[in-house]
C-alpha cells in the first residue's frame, strides 16, 4: 500500500500564524494540495499535504515552527453519491475509527482522495488491504 | 574530602562557643563603629554586654532591606572607608540598590567558604569551572571565582549569555563544572538538545552549581537527566557575601550553612517568633566573621526550614532545605497564598512540558499559566494536547487549590533568560 504523509503544525491562536506557514512554502515553491485547520480554545493544529513533503517539513522546522510528520491513509474516491458512505462502511466493518478526515484533490483534478487519520495505521492498512479500496500512489 | 576539616566537623558545643564569641565581638564593633546600629541598640535599651548567650540574639533589632537602602551608600560601614577594597550591589526592583562592602579579609573569608563548598561536592585539582554568572556588581560570579582560584582549579570567566560560545568553551577546554542560574541551565540544556549535542557523549561535564534563584527538586532531576551530571544547590545572597552561605554536599539532601560565619534563625514572618526546628519560616542571618559591613539579624525574606538530623557526610553545620520561595515572590489569587515554586514543581514533573513557563496574574481571581510544550511531544494529535492541558490544570489545582487557565505554547515562544528569569507577570495594578 502506498503511503502518504501529512505535515502537522502546532499553532497558538494568534494572527499571522497561517501566513508564516504559507510564506515558507511559497518561498520554497512548494505546492499545498490540501490544508485543514482545527482549533480549540487557545491553540490549533494546521495540517497540510504538499507536493514536496520532506523539503516542506525541513523548511518549516528551520523557521522555528513546531512540526510533526505523520503517515495517513489516502483512499481513492469516485465522484458519485454514496462514495464516502461506502468507505465509512468498510471502516466500521473492520472496527477502525476515523480520527480525522478530509479530502485531497489530485493536481490533475481527475481524482479525489479521502485522507484519513487512524490510531494504528499498520493494523488499519492490513485490514483495508483485503477490501476493494484503491489508495493514493505517491 | 574537606577543605577545613577541623571547622567543618567541629562539635556542636565548640561551634556554639565560637558563635557566641563571634557574635559578641560583632555586636561590640557595631555598637561602637556604626551610628545606625548604635541608635538601634539605644532604642531598645541594650548594651553589648547584655548579650550573654546565643538565645539573647532574640533581643536584638532586625536589619531590613530598607535599612540597607536608607544607609546607602556608606552608612553601614564598620571600618574606615580606606579599608574597603570591593563594592558589590544588589539590585532592587524599586529605588536605590543595596551596597555591600568587602575588606581584604572579607574577600578572603568568602573565598574560603566557596572552597569548602567546592571540595564538599568532590572538586579535585583537575576540575575546570566555567563560571556563567554575571561578572560585575552582582556577587554571583566574582565570589565564586575567587573561591575556585583558592581551591586552585582552572576558572573560565565566561559570564552569562552567548550560549553557542558557552558550548564552544565547554567543547574546547573540557569544562567539568558549571556555575549558573537554574533558568539559564534550562535554556542551555534546551539549546544543546536542539543542536544535537549530547553532553554525556560530547562534553566533559561532571557537575553544576545552581543558585541565585529558587528552583524545585523536579527541575534539578530534569536537568540532571538532560545534562547527565550532578547538580548541587547553592544558597547565597549579596547581603551575605553572595554564593557560599549554604551549599549541598555529595548527598544532595539540604544545604550546609556555614554556621561559624552565619548565625541562622528561622522565624515566623508574621510574628517574628522562632518556629520549631524543622518547620518552615523566614531565614534571618547574622554575619559572625564579617569585617567591613557586619549585619545583624538580616531579614532575607527567603522561606526555608532547617533539616534537624545530622548529615551522613560528617559535617556538623546544620542543613537548610531548598528555598521554598521568597516572601516577596508570593502572590495571592482568590485569597490563596501561592509561591511560583509550587507551580514550577508541578510543571517540571509533567511529561511533555518544556522548561519555560510564565505565570500571568490578570485579576483578583484570574491567573494564567503559560507553558511551552516539548518539541518531541507534538505529533499532530489534538487530543493528546488537550489531555496534556487538562492534566496540567488538574495537577496545578490540587497543588495550589486554585484552578488556573492553562495556555499551551510552542517551544521558544516565551522570552529566554540568561540571568534571572521573570516568571510572574502581574497585570493587576495592585
Amino acid at each position: 500500500m502506498a503511503k502518504i504523509r501529512e505535515i502537522a503544525v502546532f499553532a497558538e491562536n494568534k494572527p499571522g500564524k497561517i501566513e508564516k506557514i504559507t510564506g515558507v512554502l511559497a518561498r520554497e515553491g512548494i505546492n499545498i494540495l490540501a490544508i485543514t485547520i482545527a482549533s480549540t480554545n487557545g491553540f490549533g493544529i494546521i495540517k497540510l499535504i504538499v507536493d514536496k513533503t520532506e523539503l516542506a517539513y525541513q523548511k518549516l522546522k528551520e523557521s522555528g515552527l513546531t512540526v510533526s510528520l505523520n503517515e495517513v491513509l489516502a483512499i481513492a474516491m469516485k465522484d458519485r453519491p454514496g462514495q464516502i458512505h461506502d468507505i465509512a462502511l468498510v471502516f466500521s466493518k473492520n472496527g477502525i475509527n476515523m480520527e480525522n478526515a478530509y479530502v485531497l484533490v489530485e493536481e490533475t483534478r481527475k481524482q479525489a482522495y479521502l485522507i484519513v487519520q487512524v490510531k494504528d495505521i499498520e493494523r488499519a492498512k492490513k485490514l483495508l488491504e483485503k477490501e476493494n479500496l484503491k489508495f493514493y500512489d505517491e | 574530602m574537606f577543605w577545613q576539616e577541623e571547622i567543618e566537623v567541629i562539635s556542636r558545643e565548640e561551634l556554639q562557643r565560637i558563635q557566641l564569641y563571634s557574635l559578641q565581638e560583632t555586636i561590640r564593633r557595631l555598637y561602637y563603629n556604626v551610628p545606625f546600629y548604635n541608635q538601634k541598640f539605644r532604642d531598645v535599651n541594650l548594651k553589648p554586654d547584655d548579650i550573654k548567650s546565643l538565645e539573647d540574639i532574640q533581643r536584638l533589632p532586625f536589619t531590613t532591606r530598607d535599612d540597607l537602602r536608607e544607609n546607602y551608600p556608606y552608612g553601614l560601614l564598620a571600618v574606615p572607608r580606606e579599608k574597603i577594597v570591593r563594592l558589590h550591589t544588589s539590585s532592587g526592583t524599586t529605588g536605590k540598590p543595596k551596597a555591600i562592602f568587602f575588606t581584604k579579609k572579607d574577600i578572603d573569608q568568602s573565598a574560603e567558604l566557596i572552597a569548602r563548598c567546592l571540595i564538599m561536592t568532590g572538586v579535585k585539582s583537575d576540575d575546570i569551572l566555567q563560571n556563567m554568572m554575571t561578572y560585575g556588581l552582582f556577587t554571583g560570579a566574582l565570589v565564586m571565582h575567587y573561591g575556585a582560584e583558592k581551591v586552585g582549579i582552572l576558572v573560565i570567566p565566561a559570564g552569562p549569555g552567548n550560549t553557542e560560545r558557552q558550548i564552544a568553551l565547554m567543547q574546547d577546554f573540557g569544562s567539568t563544572c558549571l556555575h549558573l542560574t537554574p533558568s539559564y541551565a534550562l535554556y542551555l540544556a534546551e539549546v544543546m538538545d536542539s543542536k544535537g549535542i549530547v553532553p554525556q557523549r560530547d562534553l566533559s561535564l561532571r557537575r553544576a552549581y545552581l543558585g541565585a534563584e529558587p528552583y524545585s527538586e523536579e527541575t534539578r532531576i530534569k536537568l540532571e537527566n538532560m545534562l547527565g551530571i550532578d547538580i548541587y544547590n547553592s544558597y547565597g545572597l549579596s547581603e551575605m557575601n553572595g554564593p557560599g552561605v549554604a551549599f549541598e554536599c555529595k548527598y544532595k539532601d539540604g544545604m550546609h550553612i556555614w554556621e561559624d560565619n552565619f548565625l541562622i534563625e528561622v522565624l515566623d514572618p508574621d510574628t517574628d517568633e522562632p518556629v520549631p526546628e524543622g518547620q518552615e519560616g523566614e531565614i534571618v542571618l547574622t554575619t559572625l566573621k564579617r569585617e567591613g559591613m557586619p549585619l545583624l539579624r538580616y531579614r532575607t525574606k527567603d522561606i526555608a526550614k532547617i533539616i534537624p538530623d545530622t548529615c551522613r557526610c560528617g559535617r556538623t553545620h546544620k542543613r537548610i532545605s531548598r528555598i521554598f520561595g521568597r516572601v516577596d515572590d508570593m502572590f495571592i489569587v482568590r485569597g490563596v497564598n501561592i509561591f511560583p515554586q509550587q507551580i514550577e514543581r508541578v510543571l517540571m514533573g509533567i511529561k511533555g512540558v518544556a522548561q519555560n513557563y510564565q505565570i500571568h496574574l490578570e485579576a483578583y481571581d484570574k491567573m494564567t499559566v503559560k507553558v511551552e510544550i516539548e518539541q518531541d511531544f507534538f505529533d499532530g494529535n489534538i487530543e493528546k494536547l488537550l489531555a496534556l492541558k487538562s492534566r496540567i490544570t488538574e495537577k496545578l489545582k490540587s497543588e495550589i487549590l486554585v484552578t488556573p487557565q492553562v495556555e499551551l505554547l510552542e517551544p521558544g515562544t516565551l522570552p529566554i533568560s540568561e540571568g534571572k528569569a521573570q516568571r510572574v507577570i502581574d497585570n493587576r495594578n495592585l
